[in-house]
């Protein structure tokens, strides 16, 4: 079977694996991260988003062999990591709104939070309304005004 | 011995005798304090609506078995050598925010800081019969005392063990946040009494809880005791757990309601095909497991499967519409004066899917004579029970263990995604750990029912004289009864439904509806057609109330315009209960009801009374056609709720916190199921397939400012808050809507009749999932 190769939370690392697979699977069933999120498969509900060489994105919808070893995917776990912290700006803002309620999607939101407010940030602006009305990941237990509130908190320390 | 058998009362002295609690002390090696469950008759019958006496259902020697085990009912909170505190919960945490409050409770009795509780799910304990459901927002209802005595116990034997070890007397000792302290300054831990406070055998002990007067954690907002682990994703749902070679497992689904497997065609190829290891028929399709989920989903769409008929293949919408018309209950011609006026409308409320994020998901291990699963449940003892009676096993040989919930909203207590997946390990040999695609939710899962709810009412003058609603349903499975399977039978009782719809149907309406203004002669009636299990069916975040309280309010605001009086002014002169007129005042205050509003923007107001609580909900919509046109790719827009403002009194609240996010996501299911949220039958399917068509409330949906106001404690006694804000909610947005557009909306959610969306195909029964992602990365 074919090897694959890409960097997961500043580790290489390689699967073996059909390159058609999705990287999420590859993620979670072949190497036991499982902070990204199963809620569609299809690219819509998000809870699976992860970062791409910083960017976020769905890994339930790229193949694994479409990564390469140059690509560094950041899941939830390896957030933290990533300004040398327990946890990232965002993550003690969602502890501080007591965002939470199932938990479910909340990896998926935070990793997609901190996008929001890079892309705001890389164009030259601070995160609006506007922005925040654009993030897609879904919250069935309604949390849409914390995750707000807490975007703006984390930003900030960002 | 803290233990003063009658407390002295100086009359005049203002001190009201304490009342006192009966608990246990169990024999153990580390302290541990217990209290029954529901046995206080005036909480269970609140919560959860009568159940059949057990003579009807039960049979006598499994009374006798459970009447000679008097310790049975009982839950136990336990303290340890290292000083933490534990609590195995009977209940589901789907986040309601449960174990929080459980926490809070130990916390606050036992002077314990709450990083230093730890309270767990219990497995399946079937000695507790109807006592280890989670619904009916009952957990904190039934849980308040029980949990505050054990801890108060397990406090008096900490006391009592640090009075020997400090050689005090234990009135002059304070327990504070996990060390006893004398009044020399010496001090002990918790973790050294642990041991010494262990009960050498079981007595029953009898303590006082804390007056409310002196709490310091009960009543005060408390982040969540979980939060740390859900924002690190570490928090471990089902699907998360590392069970060996519980391999990935999911099912090919028929292309219509409940249909059947025919034949297989090509089991052999698919079973040769990368990653799978087996492929096998099972009662509700065909079962593939491989190496990752990715590969079962491929394995699906190349399953070649012949497939025989559902239970409603060929119908759509409009022909369950026509049998729900034909099985409405007249309403009456109301015998009143001549001269009333009479104020009617009819309502139709579409299928929704309850759609909670996780989607099902049970681990199984089935050996030949034992079997182990874990799965997300509301209902784990009916769960173990079926099961055992599946394998034909013993119910000890069986362990249901209950897992984190992404989401339940009615969908847990139904067992049968550990069915399949008990099935498939069985018939494999090996272990499983099967999903359901986003799509078998949408397609096969269950459906809050499609109703109609019809209201007439006859007013003379400023009087209301006649209130009559005639609710009509497609049958709500509760067959999930309370929990037990012995309960469970009574809703199955032949001919088919009609024992659901008496013993269940009938009960949990008349028990939960009620119309909260002074309208003369009040009657509500419910009939169903079809059998309990015609449709996938449950109930979906609320009961009946969402339906019901929405056509309610809907004609409660024609009956204003009528005597020409204000939505708010009208509601204020006929609420028929204090706490209910106070969140009125309150959310039309805060909200500043009646501003100026610009063309195409309105506000509605609404109450709802239920689980022993009261709420309010003001919101304030924006019609506009920029606003209703407004384009999202894959989404849908329409009206925005702009503005919302809650008042809520559920007589006390535990946490304040958790209960102001309850009421916040009640509203975004408010909102979602009175604009955007159903589902479409057509030739015996249901259109809708993922989040891009089943269209849940979104960001670009949800109102920009919301503002809860949790109300001074009332009671004194928590109710109920995982559902109790969805009926108002939704509620004020038909409201809203109706004001701002001058039509008052009939049919929910109001954009159910244009389909916005194309439907997924039905042959393979799953979408490939895309290749592009990186196109869209941020």
């Amino acid at each position: 079977m074919p090897e694959h190769t890409f960097t997961l939370n500043g580790e290489q690392v390689t699967v073996d694996v059909d390159g058609d697979v999705r990287l999420l699977w590859a993620i979670r069933d072949l190497l036991g991260v499982t902070g990204p999120k199963y809620g569609c498969g299809i690219n819509v509900c998000k809870a699976c988003t992860c970062h791409i060489n910083g960017k976020a994105f769905n890994p339930c919808s790229v193949r694994v062999a479409d990564v390469g070893p140059d690509d560094e995917i950041t899941t939830i776990e390896g957030l933290p990591t990533t300004v040398g912290e327990d946890l990232h700006p965002m993550q003690q803002a969602w502890l501080d709104h007591d965002v939470a309620q199932c938990g479910y999607c909340q990896p998926g939101q935070i990793m997609a939070a901190v996008a929001k407010v890079r892309q705001a940030r890389a164009e030259g602006h601070e995160v609006r309304d506007e922005d925040l009305d654009e993030i897609r990941n879904i919250c069935r237990c309604g949390t849409y005004n914390r995750i707000r509130d807490a975007i703006r908190s984390g930003a900030e320390h960002m | 011995m803290n233990h003063p058998r009658s407390p002295h009362v100086e009359p005049g002295s203002g001190t009201v005798e304490r009342r006192r609690f009966l608990g246990y002390l169990l024999a153990g090696p580390t302290l541990v304090a217990a209290a029954q469950l529901g046995v206080e008759p005036t909480r269970a019958a609140a919560a959860v609506p009568s159940v059949p006496e057990p003579s009807e259902v039960y049979d006598l020697n499994d009374l006798l078995t459970l009447a000679a085990t008097p310790t049975s009912n009982l839950i136990a909170v336990a303290v340890h050598p290292d000083g933490t505190a534990s609590f195995d919960m009977p209940r589901a945490e789907s986040g309601q925010g449960i174990t929080t409050v459980a926490a809070m409770l130990i916390a606050e009795e036992l002077d314990l800081p709450l990083d230093r509780i730890n309270v767990t799910l219990a497995d399946a304990r079937p000695e507790l019969v109807w006592n280890q459901l989670t619904g009916g927002s009952n957990t904190t209802i039934a849980m308040y005392a029980p949990i505050r005595v054990a801890a108060a116990i397990a406090r008096g034997r900490l006391l009592k063990a640090a009075a020997m070890k400090l050689d005090e007397t234990v009135t002059r000792l304070t327990p504070h946040l996990g060390v006893v302290r004398a009044p020399d300054g010496r001090t002990v831990d918790y973790g050294e009494l642990a041991e010494a406070a262990a009960g050498r055998e079981t007595e029953q002990l009898e303590t006082e809880l804390k007056p409310e007067s002196e709490f310091r954690v009960i009543g005060t907002p408390r982040n969540r005791t979980d939060a740390l682990e859900a924002v690190t994703g570490r928090k471990k749902y089902a699907m998360d757990l590392d069970v060996a070679d519980a391999l990935p497992t999911m099912v090919c689904r028929p292309p219509t309601i409940k249909g059947t497997v025919g034949s297989v065609n090509n089991a052999a190829e698919v079973r040769r095909m990368p990653g799978i290891t087996d492929v096998v028929a099972i009662s509700t399709g065909v079962a593939v497991r491989g190496r990752t989920f990715g590969q079962c989903v491929t394995a699906i769409r190349a399953l070649d499967v012949s497939w025989g008929p559902g239970t409603v293949d060929g119908m759509s919408d409009e022909d369950v519409l026509a049998d729900i018309r034909k099985a409405e209950i007249p309403l009456a011609v109301p015998d009143v004066d001549p001269l009333a006026e009479t104020v009617e409308g009819e309502f139709t409320f579409h299928f929704r899917n309850n759609a909670a994020l996780e989607p099902q998901t049970a681990v199984a291990d089935v050996r030949s004579d034992s079997a182990e699963v874990w799965a997300p449940l509301q209902s784990p003892i009916l769960c173990q029970e079926l099961v055992a009676e599946q394998l034909g096993l013993p119910v000890d040989a069986v362990t249901v263990h209950v897992e984190q919930a992404g989401g339940a909203f009615g969908r847990r207590f139904f067992s049968d995604p550990v069915i399949e997946a008990v099935e498939v390990s069985r018939k494999t040999g090996k272990r499983v750990k099967l999903m359901w695609h986003r799509v078998d939710e949408c397609r096969q899962g269950r459906t809050h029912p499609m109703c109609t709810s019809r209201i007439r009412a006859s007013l003379l003058g400023d009087e209301v004289l006649t209130f009559e609603q005639r609710h009509t349903s497609v049958a709500t499975d509760y067959t999930m009864g309370f929990g037990e399977v012995i309960t469970a039978m009574a809703g199955k009782i032949p001919p088919l439904g009609q024992g659901n719809e008496l013993v269940y149907s009938d009960t949990i309406f008349l028990t939960t509806v009620n119309v909260p203004y002074k309208f003369g002669a009040v009657t509500q009636l419910l009939n169903e057609i079809y059998e309990y299990d015609t449709f996938p069916s449950g109930s979906n975040r609320n009961l009946v109330n969402p339906d019901v309280r929405t056509a309610q309010e809907l004609i409660v605001d024609r009956i204003a315009a009528k005597t020409g009086k204000d939505p708010y002014r009208f509601r204020r002169e006929f609420v028929d209960d204090e706490r209910v007129l106070a969140v009125l005042d309150k959310v039309a205050e805060v909200g500043d009801w009646g501003r100026e509003m610009p063309a195409n923007t309105a506000q509605g107001i609404t109450v709802h009374k239920e689980y022993k609580g009261a709420i309010a909900t003001l919101v304030e919509i924006d019609c506009s056609p920029e606003t209703v046109n407004r384009e999202i790719r894959n989404a849908v827009t329409g009206p925005r709720v702009t503005k919302a403002v809650i008042a809520v009194d559920t007589g006390f609240a535990v946490n304040p916190r958790g209960l102001e996010a309850q009421m916040q996501g009640g509203l975004m299911d408010g909102i979602a199921q009175a604009l955007t949220s159903s589902l479409h039958l057509r030739d015996g399917v249901f259109l809708e397939g993922s989040w891009d068509d089943y269209f849940y409330t979104r960001q670009w949906n949800a109102p920009l400012d919301v503002q809860v106001v949790v109300m001074p404690p009332t009671t004194g006694e928590p109710g109920g808050a995982g559902e109790l804000g969805v009926p108002s909610a939704m509620a004020s947005v038909a409201c809203a809507y109706a004001r701002a557009t001058g039509t008052m909306p009939t049919s929910f959610p109001i954009n159910h009749d244009a389909l916005g969306f194309a439907p997924k195909p039905t042959v393979p029964p799953l979408p490939a999932s895309p290749t592009n992602g990186l196109k869209y990365a941020y």
